[in-house]
């Protein structure tokens, strides 16, 4: 509760908001001993009196009543009818929701049927009809405006409350003996209030400007009597004439729906989570780059990644998700990246491309040469028109990576159309004749598909179609084939491996799978806590893996090109990219640990085509010939 | 397609139903004899007689329900004995009143509104995004009535720029350009609150969806970043701001009661209210029962909108 009202006052704007109101209750509260003149006494020698005139601050109104004196009274009245509106419509309505959520079934059936049919009404609608039926008055107003609030709370707490009615405490109360009536107040009840209060929350500045409204329109408060609402209804006939007559009553409504609007967003967002770690932020189109040391290029292979770093920097924690990372890929060559999950290679994969979420995404150091040129430090113009074209990239889940709601054989189109002019009808030849080299049946009819409507196969097929359009020189495949069946498996490798062969496209095939690396790949590299601690041909490692951490990768692969295998047979857990030992990264989950691995930062030892991290290898690459 | 929009007309039959029988419960609120009730200063006893006859008005009120039905189906509204003329035909004439203008005001809040909150949420916490924001809290907040006269007296008093009230001139009028200039100004105050509630949800639905999967899959494509947010990012976000358009709708068409008061639109809402006011219940009735089956029937065509933008929807 503290830190909700520390979150709330955090935000200035409810603060204000919050305030504001606090000001107008006390006044609205105090008007009967404050020194106001009568509010209902006319004088019409004093009629229209302009703001700051002799005794009457605000001026007087079409029948020289203090205005100053009926804006209080009036919002006294205003705020009055829309708490106890408020109140009532929370009550009932919420009643009416622990009911039929408790007690489900029919019960439940019927009461929300009715509910659905109130809340198909246009909602003033059914105020003014309810209205029309029970005669003007402010508390016939009162009533209809409670009444078409009661569903909005209706619905809502039934849905709280269907998940609580079979919590084991609920159940257990049941067991104790207790009736209907006593767990509803003192099981489910407690836990409903809250959200009570946020509804009311949110709906009690509705119910203050719908009475207002009713008033307005005549149908609320009865003359002499006033409340915002009717004031401002009565001064419109010397709108033109005398404005400030309306201008008051009506500045009033605003300032009081506009602070309880501030508060009320102040208290949603104090109260939802995902705002608070800041998760709903919108990713750039290109990741962050704020680097404090840049390799020179022009770098070797088709893409030479140098020294790069990537962070994400979270409030005022930093994570180190990459850390250092060198590598380079030959023209059409298969290199393997390999890790756990968190070991920062997706993150590697990525910032090629200024892909990694941005925020919290930082590329902190190092470049990606493509052609002699730094991707990193590139513009995102120019970023933009090698993404895709000259660099592309497959993703893991193609149900989640494909739009849903466009047919694959436009996306296919769209991935070539926005990098080069294509005639229409020879876009939808390509889609077809690429859909056909990845070798999908029917290919004429299934360019009109939508995502859904295939298998997850297949849309992985579409995704590889895509990195295809543009003929590449490299691709980058981030554990193209984790989330398909192990036979589905077998053919979407097997297809890659053909495609990269007949055109002499670079991979870059990230997996946590040695399996698919020895099926796969020319070369690998063995990622670890951010850094690269292994890196060899596929054959080398294979036959004599050097770093400790390699070893224990394999050994839990028991057969390769296997199904789908999580590293958990390693015990321990990979280490929190926030808290990365001084020493060797592996050093905690390491048998072969020694003082020395802990004390330093390990360096890369190289040897041959062969390079490792760490003091004590499996194998002496050095002796080992490559 | 076809058969989507039959299964939506025949699921919406017992909502109709549902509607009518709420109007009749809550007509049947009012206190007293319910022929004195409906003729209010009318009641002469010829009159009492003959009105219970027409709607059996004496019997149990399961049957008078039934009779009153019956006569709306057959497009019998009953008579309106403040203006002495068929319900339906008032009631039709001024909806289409409300229509043009409640029509225009959608259109001016739902595109608003989506670019608005689309812009706000490509702009994140930049300075058009704080901008919006800080309209849209405004919009928000204006009561529209009040928001009506201040609009009357900036720009129909102050400046001349548009007509003080009413729909057409009373001398010469009664072309488009004339009706576009009467409707200008209480077709944006209708508009402002709907504006701001779909800003806001669109500039979140957009922010949701600028986080999934396939919006990095269009930018890793080199889809140019314009295209990524209205194209690829808006039409997996109008699948949730869809049915928010539905609900404001709803607002919009309930709401221009206060803007036909204040602008004099002769529209469904002032009718209402003045119907109200005189006791004329039969024109309530038979207002309220005839735009809520519109707005029922139009939810349904929003359905069928949302169903045509997604195709995961079985129809
Ligand atoms: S450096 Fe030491 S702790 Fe690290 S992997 Fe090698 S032997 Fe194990």
């Amino acid at each position: 509760m503290t830190r909700f009202l520390w979150l709330l006052a955090r935000n200035q704007l409810a603060l204000m908001g919050g305030i504001v109101l606090v000001l107008v209750v006390l006044v609205c509260v105090l008007v009967p001993v404050l020194p106001l003149r009568p509010p209902d006494v006319t004088n019409t020698a004093d009629r229209f009196l302009a703001p700051f005139s002799d005794g009457h601050l605000l001026g007087t109104d079409h029948l020289g009543r203090d205005l100053l004196s009926r804006l209080l009274w009036g919002t006294r009245l205003s705020l009055a009818v829309g708490f106890v509106a408020a109140i009532a419509a929370a009550t009932l309505g919420s009643a009416i929701g622990i009911v039929a959520g408790y007690f489900g079934g029919r019960t439940d059936n019927i009461i929300m049927r009715g509910v659905d049919m109130l809340m198909a009404f246009p909602y003033i609608l059914l105020a003014l009809a309810i209205v029309a039926a029970l005669g003007p008055g402010l508390l016939n107003a009162l009533i209809a405006v409670a009444a078409v609030n009661i569903p909005f709370f209706a619905r809502n707490i039934r849905g709280i409350t269907v998940g609580i009615a079979h919590k084991e405490f609920v159940d257990a109360a049941r067991l104790a003996g207790k009736g209907h009536l006593a767990i509803l107040t003192t099981e489910i009840l407690p836990n409903v209030i809250p959200v009570i209060v946020i509804a009311m929350s949110t709906t009690i500045g509705w119910m203050i400007l719908e009475t207002a409204g009713l008033s307005f329109l005549g149908l609320g408060s009865q003359p002499p009597q006033a409340d915002l609402g009717s004031m401002l209804g009565e001064a419109r006939a010397a709108l033109i004439t005398n404005p400030h007559t309306s201008v008051v009553p009506g500045v009033m409504i605003f300032v009081i729906v506009i602070s309880i609007n501030l508060l009320g967003d102040g208290v949603r967002d104090a109260l939802d989570p995902r705002l608070r770690s800041g998760a709903l932020s919108r990713p750039r189109p290109a990741t962050n780059v704020r680097r404090e040391s840049v390799p020179q290029g022009p770098g070797e292979g088709v893409l030479d990644i140098r020294e790069l770093e990537t962070q994400f920097h979270v409030g005022k924690r930093i994570y180190r998700a990459v850390n250092r990372v060198s590598l380079t890929i030959a023209p059409g060559e298969c290199l393997g990246l390999i890790g756990e999950s968190g070991s920062g290679k997706s993150v590697t994969a990525l910032s090629v491309m200024g892909l990694v979420a941005s925020p919290p995404g930082v590329i902190t150091g190092g470049a990606a040469f493509h052609e002699g040129r730094d991707l990193i430090g590139a513009p995102y113009r120019d970023l933009r028109r090698l993404r895709g074209d000259r660099v592309a990239y497959i993703f893991q889940d193609p149900l989640s990576t494909l739009h849903p709601l466009i047919r694959v054989g436009e996306q296919l189109a769209e991935a070539i159309r926005v990098h080069h002019k294509v005639p229409r009808a020879e876009l939808r030849r390509r889609a077809v004749e690429l859909l056909g080299a990845v070798r999908i049946p029917n290919a004429e009819s299934r360019v009109d598909s939508y995502p859904h409507e295939m298998s997850g196969g297949m849309r992985q097929r579409v995704a590889i179609a895509m990195a295809l359009a543009n003929e590449p020189e490299v691709i980058i495949a981030d554990e193209p084939t984790t989330a398909l069946d192990v036979t589905v498996q077998a053919q979407v490798l097997s297809l890659l491996d053909d495609l990269r062969r007949e055109r002499g496209v670079a991979i870059l095939f990230i997996t946590h799978d040695f399996g698919v690396v020895a099926q796969m790949c020319d070369r690998v590299a063995v990622m670890y806590g951010g850094r690269i601690v292994e890196e060899a041909a596929t054959a080398d490692i294979l036959n004599a893996p050097a770093h400790p951490y390699t070893k224990r990768l394999m050994d839990c692969v028991p057969e390769l090109g296997g199904g789908r295998r999580k590293l958990d047979a390693i015990p321990g857990l990979p280490p929190a990219v926030d808290k990365l030992p001084p020493g060797c990264a592996f050093a905690p989950r390491c048998d072969k640990v020694r003082e020395a691995c802990r004390a330093a930062p390990v360096a890369m030892t190289r040897a041959g085509g062969r390079a490792v991290r760490c003091l004590y290898p499996e194998t002496d690459i050095a002796k080992d010939p490559a | 397609m076809g058969g989507y929009i039959l299964k939506r007309l025949v699921s919406a039959v017992p909502v109709l139903l549902g509607i009518t029988v709420i109007v009749f419960l809550i007509m049947a609120l009012i206190p007293g004899d319910p022929a004195t009730a409906i003729l209010g200063s009318y009641a002469t006893p010829e009159n009492v007689e003959k009105i219970n006859r027409d709607l059996g008005l004496d019997k149990p009120a399961v049957a008078r329900y039934f009779i009153w039905l019956g006569n709306m189906l057959t497009g019998d509204f009953g008579r309106s004995f403040s203006l002495n003329r068929p319900v339906l035909d008032e009631v039709l004439e001024r909806f289409g009143a409300t229509l043009v203008l409640a029509g225009t005001s959608f259109v001016i809040c739902s595109v608003l509104g989506i670019v608005a909150g689309a812009v706000s949420a490509a702009r994140q916490y930049g300075l058009a995004d704080k901008a919006i924001t800080f309209a849209v809290l405004i919009g928000i907040s204006i009561p529209s009535f009040f928001l009506g006269m201040m609009m009357i007296l900036a720009f129909a008093v102050e400046r001349r720029w548009f007509p003080v009230s009413g729909m057409y001139a009373i001398y010469g009028g009664g072309d488009l350009p004339d009706l576009a200039r009467h409707l200008a100004m209480p077709a944006v105050a209708l508009a402002v609150v709907a504006t701001g509630v779909i800003a806001r949800l669109a500039r979140s639905a957009m922010l949701e969806v600028l986080r999934l999967d396939f919006i990095r899959t269009a930018r890793a494509k080199g889809v140019p970043e314009r295209r990524v947010i209205w194209h690829h990012a808006l039409k997996a976000a109008m699948v949730s701001i869809i049915p928010v358009l539905g609900i404001q709708a709803g607002f919009v068409l309930s709401g221009a009661v206060y803007i036909e008061i204040v602008f004099q639109w002769p529209g469904i809402g002032r009718m209402l209210v003045t119907a109200i006011l005189q006791r004329d219940i039969l024109l309530v009735q038979g207002g309220v029962v005839f735009v809520a089956a519109c707005y029922v029937l139009f939810n349904i065509a929003v359905d069928v909108v949302q169903s045509l933008l997604d195709p995961r929807i079985k129809t």
